[in-house]
Parts: structure tokens; sequence; C-alpha cells
């Protein structure tokens, strides 16, 4: 759910704005190392892919049925400042197009998910696939850890956000405590739908998913040579030809 | 492809407002809603001042208003939320109706449900008015960068593609017999999405060769009238 228009007082509302033009800044600058002149393309079809990622219902009980934030999952999947970049983006078209989020609140909402919510989930991604080994195994559950303490980091900064320029005489204490106990939930969501996807994409093509690069660096090329029938063959410096596929029969 | 190639909230139309430059919209907006929020929620009057100046752009652009108050229902959440904040505020207590509310919680609803209001309705009308490529023109010519111009108009570009995309596996799904209800489904579904990443990140490599097939050099052409 995005802030809207009234939410945050007037100066905390443009001193969020501020924040968020130069962390996308930074982004820019960052996200074109990560995809050099291939940037628009890809960071455009990334960010449609979050944004058709959060219309995917995925049903908890009883009828209710919640969905993807995608911060952390757009960090993992295709680098923290391309993910920035593609987060921001969809926000700006939910608000110009949707009326999903106020325009003057679009800089809380940019700081929120964009920056709080991709770059925590990405640091704490980093972290985390250092303590574990490095296996392509390991990319999922980073992922995880990583998208739960994500949003907990967005439902925090929220918080403080609101007690510094909140316009509902709520106590800040009382706000603290509803957005983190019910962002623990969204949270755990967040987390296995994440590490859902992520494993499904480094089972595929682990060669798309930014965060498991070290991992594939790690493997090294194993060369398998099917055993021969004739082990007396000789030794020539070219393999064998092999039979075409017709005659083998 | 199938999908509509307009944008769902766009509503065709010649008025004075559908015309008017739409960098000049956006900054409007952007005042407005500036001046919106930084009213004290207690200057009642001012507010009507707001509603008036709104409505009387949204009767100029002969958008109808229904076709506005179908789409306000974006608002809903946060309509709840404010409904609350009287009964979970702080402050001495006054009784409506037999209840007994905060009266500072009142007030704060009331602020927040007539500046989200009035944001909604704003934005509603831009997005009504404004074609999104005029919008992607008017944001550069206020100076966005225009990288970001251009991620943003790939998403508009692709945006019905790939959520007729995701549709169509959510139909295949279907028709396979799994009809997603608990979280048992949440595997299945996973994998839905990142074949939907796959398939978007594809697209994106088979779109950018394109581009330079076609000699693309970082810059897109615009299709701005030379004035």
């Amino acid at each position: 759910m995005h802030v809207p228009d009234g939410f945050l007082d007037a100066p905390t509302s443009i001193a969020t704005a501020a924040v968020a033009v130069g962390g996308v800044a930074l982004a820019l600058r960052g996200a074109r190392r990560e995809l050099d002149d291939r940037t628009a393309p890809m960071a455009g079809l990334v960010a449609t892919f979050v944004f058709a990622g959060q219309m995917m219902n995925f049903p908890v009980a009883a009828g209710t049925s919640g969905h993807l934030l995608g911060g952390a999952l757009a960090a993992v999947l295709a680098g923290p400042w391309t993910a920035v970049l593609c987060v921001t983006t969809v926000l700006i078209v939910q608000a110009l197009f949707m009326a999903d989020g106020g325009i003057t609140a679009l800089g809380t909402n940019v700081d929120l998910m964009a920056i709080v919510g991709v770059g925590v989930g990405w640091l704490v991604f980093v972290a985390v696939r250092r303590v574990l080994p490095t296996r392509l195994g390991s990319v999922a559950p980073a992922a995880a850890v990583g998208a739960f303490l994500s949003v907990l980091a967005a439902a925090t900064l929220f918080s403080a956000l609101f007690a510094l320029g909140g316009t509902a005489p709520v106590s800040p204490d009382r706000v603290l405590v509803a957005m983190l106990s019910w962002h623990t939930v969204i949270g755990l969501g967040e987390a296995a739908i994440t590490a859902l996807v992520v494993g499904s994409v480094v089972a595929v093509r682990p060669d798309l998913v930014h965060g498991a690069r070290p991992a594939l660096k790690a493997r090294t090329l194993e060369v398998r040579r099917p055993v021969t029938a004739a082990p007396t063959a000789p030794a020539s410096s070219a393999p064998a030809p092999t039979a075409p596929a017709g005659d083998a029969a | 492809m199938g999908a509509g190639h307009g944008h769902r909230l766009h509503y065709h139309g010649h008025s004075v407002v559908h015309r008017a430059p739409a960098h000049l919209k956006l900054v409007a907006l952007v005042g407005f809603m500036l001046l919106v929020v930084a009213t004290p929620r207690q200057w009642f009057w001012v507010f009507a001042v707001h509603a008036v100046v709104l409505l009387t752009v949204v009767g100029l652009s002969r958008v109808p208003p229904a076709y506005l108050a179908k789409r306000m229902v974006v608002e809903t959440p946060f309509v709840l939320f404010a409904v609350l904040v009287p009964f979970i505020a702080e402050g001495p207590r006054v009784d409506v109706l037999g209840l007994a509310v905060s009266e500072p919680g009142l007030l704060a609803a009331w602020g927040l449900l007539v500046k989200g209001t009035l944001g909604v309705l704003a934005s509603l009308t831009l997005a009504a008015t404004t074609e999104p490529h005029d919008v992607l023109a008017g944001l550069r010519r206020l100076r966005m960068p225009d990288l970001f111009v251009q991620i943003m108009g790939f998403m508009l570009r692709y945006l019905d593609v790939v959520t007729a995309e995701l549709g169509r596996m959510s139909t295949a799904m279907r028709s396979r017999g799994l009809d997603p209800r608990s979280p048992r489904h949440w595997p299945v579904l996973a994998r839905s999405l990142g074949s939907l990443f796959i398939r978007s990140y594809e697209r994106g490599e088979r779109v950018h060769l394109a581009m330079v097939a076609r000699g693309y050099d970082g810059t897109l052409p615009t299709r701005e009238q030379p004035s």
C-alpha cells in the first residue's frame, strides 16, 4: 500500500523527495555500470515484471490474498541499482497513471520501497550470502532473509517519518508497534515468495540471476568424457569422430 | 496482440484540458497538491476553494464524473484507515452518534480524507486527459534524465504485453485444473513468476538487440512536434 497525499506534512514530503532524487540519480549512474547501453530496455522490462508480479495474488486463507512488494526480489534478480530504478519507475507510473500513491508522497514512497526496500534487501542478501557456502543453493535462502528484513526496515522508516511529519495525532510508539507487528506477517510472506521465485529462476537460468554470480564463478568447468567401449583405442591427440546419428542405430 | 494500446485510465477527448501541454499539467498537478497538503486542516473553507478549482478543471475536461468516480476505488484502503484514526488517536474525547472519539483524531481524519481524495481526483484527471507518451514528453521537457524517461517509456509500452503474458500463464494453469486457494499453491505460482521474469528479461535482450540493429545510440527519437 502506498502513502497517499496529505499523510505526511509538506516539509517532510519535500525532504523525502530530495532524498529520493539523490538516490535515484546515484542509481542511474550505478545501473549504467550494471547494464551499460542495455539499461533502458532491460530496466524497462524488469520494471514491467515487477509491476506484473505485484498483480499476481497469492492466496493466504479464507479468501484473503496478498501480493509481492518485490524490492528484494528485483535486487537479487537484476542487481541493486537496476532494481532501484525499476521500483521507482513502477511507483511513478502508478502515481501518474493509476492514482495509486499521492504525487506529493512520491518521494516518500520512493524512499521507502525503492531505496530502503531494495537497499536493505540487497545488503542483507549480500551479508547472508557471505556467511552461507558459495553454492547456488544458498541464493534463495539469502534472498528470503533479505526480503524479510527489507519489509521490516521500510515499516520502521515509515514509522520514523510518521513521528517526524505525521498529520494524525496517533502516538509514534503505537504506530511503530502496529507497523512492525503487521509487517512481520507481510515480511514472512514476502520472504517465502521471494525465495520460491528466486529458487525457480536459479534452477533454470542461474546466469540471469545477478545475486548468483559469485556462486556461478566459483563453479569450475567439469568435462566428462564418455567411457568408450574400447579401452585399447589409440591415444590420438584429436578425439575420435563420433558416428553420425543415423548410423548409430 | 489483443491488448489495447491506449492506457486504461485515458479518456479520449479534445477539451481544453486534453489539449493543454503535458508539462504544464504536470507542474499544475504537483503545485496544486503541494498547496493542498500544506493547507492547515482546520481552514475548512480553503478546501472548498481547492475542490471548486479541481471540479472546474474536471468540468472543463468533459470527462464524465461517473468515469472518474468508478476509478476512485483505488483510495478505499486508505479511507478505512482514516475512519479508524478517531478511535485510536489521543486527546480529549467527544461524543459523535453515541461513540466516544478523539477530537483531534476526528480533525485529523477529516484532513487525511479531504487531502487524499483531492489527490486521487487530481491524479485521475491528469491520467484521463493525457496520453502516456505526452506525459513522457512533458517529463522530458521538465528535465527528467533522459535515461529515466526511456525506462518509463519501455515500461508503458510493454505493460500490456507482460500483464497479458501473466494472464495467459494463469489461464493455462487453471485450464490444467489448478485453482490456487491456499499457501500450498505458492510454489506453483512462484514458478510462474520465475518464468515471467525469464521471459521479460529475454524480451528485454531481444528488444535491445533489435534497437541496436536499427541504430540505437543511447537516445530515442522523440515524437515532439517542432515548435
